[in-house]
């Protein structure tokens, strides 16, 4: 069993940082309604925000890390340019792509949404994590800054459930290949 | 005897909305010129070879840091200036859910290539 390098930087790319984010986000959503809600069933504690507050900032580190290794380290391989008169572009993603009528759509709306539309998450969530960590219990009492928080912590979300689909399908029909390969194990012979 | 101290309003806010209406209305600037600047890079090819930064990931660096770099000085500006005030907080968040939305619109490319 074996990976290549850049396989594995796309694995941390979309399964790490992406779909943990992905996770994250229903659960952030949820506490951020419970913790803010102006007249809780039982009052939360100091430790419930703690917690929360240290929640955000790992989602902030996630959607970071998802999108700036989506921009700086898979996006390059992504839109390599064959040498000319390559056959085989299956190390060229985006080229074997448009190579077809059947999967073009894939780059062109794909990609093109996903690499503009996945940076909101990480503005987003900076911004809601900033405002809960700033407010606190407090946030209970602005009704309209409680709102845009949720507004935002959403829309982070709807950008990275985006990107994230879109990332899942181009590696489906186009995947990252390539680089020295890392041998994980050894198989038997059956 | 001394009288009892005064009970508290309910739910006292003790900081004012300034601060909050800040970074909200900033992240909705930096996404809104995040879309205008790609859209700006997909159809002027000045403006596309001018916002490459990183030659291997081509104009999205250019596009990416300059919005960020947006985002991040109007949030220091707005800070600065409404973190002790309370602003209208209705009509900021109406923008900047405008902005937020129109953003979402404008990087979805058929909507894009309409300009």
């Amino acid at each position: 069993m074996e990976i290549t390098t850049r396989a594995l930087w796309t694995l941390i790319h979309g399964m790490g940082f992406g779909a943990l984010y992905l996770l994250a986000s229903s659960g952030a959503l949820l506490e951020l309604y419970r913790l803010t809600t102006p007249s809780p069933p039982s009052p939360p504690t100091p430790g419930q925000f703690r917690f929360l507050n240290m929640y955000l900032v790992a989602m902030v580190v996630l959607a970071w890390a998802a999108v700036l290794t989506g921009a700086y380290v898979i996006y390059p391989w992504y839109r390599a340019t064959p040498p000319p008169g390559a056959v085989d572009l299956s190390l060229f993603p985006q080229h074997l792509l448009m190579s077809n009528p059947a999967t073009s759509g894939w780059h062109s709306l794909g990609m093109e949404w996903k690499e503009h539309v996945a940076w909101f998450a990480p503005i987003s969530i900076t911004t809601v994590a900033f405002v809960f960590i700033r407010y606190g219990r407090d946030l209970a009492n602005h009704k309209q800054l409680r709102a845009a928080v949720l507004a935002f912590a959403a829309a982070s979300f709807i950008a990275a459930g985006i990107a994230g689909c879109f990332g899942a399908m181009l590696n489906k029909n186009a995947p990252i290949q390539g680089g020295p390969s890392i041998q994980l194990s050894h198989g038997g012979v059956e | 005897m001394s009288s009892p101290p005064p009970t508290p309003p309910p739910n006292p806010s003790a900081l004012t909305n300034g601060s909050g209406a800040a970074a909200i209305l900033s992240a909705a600037i930096g996404a809104f010129a995040l879309s205008i600047c790609a859209i700006a890079a997909d159809k002027l090819p000045s403006v596309n070879a001018a916002l490459v930064f990183y030659k291997p990931t081509g104009p999205l660096s250019g596009v990416t840091t300059l919005a960020i770099l947006l985002w991040i000085l109007t949030w220091g500006i707005l800070e600065f200036r409404w973190r002790k005030r309370t602003v209208a907080l209705g009509f900021t968040c109406s923008v900047a859910f405008t902005l937020l939305a129109l953003s979402f619109l404008l990087t979805f490319p058929p909507i894009a290539d309409l300009f």
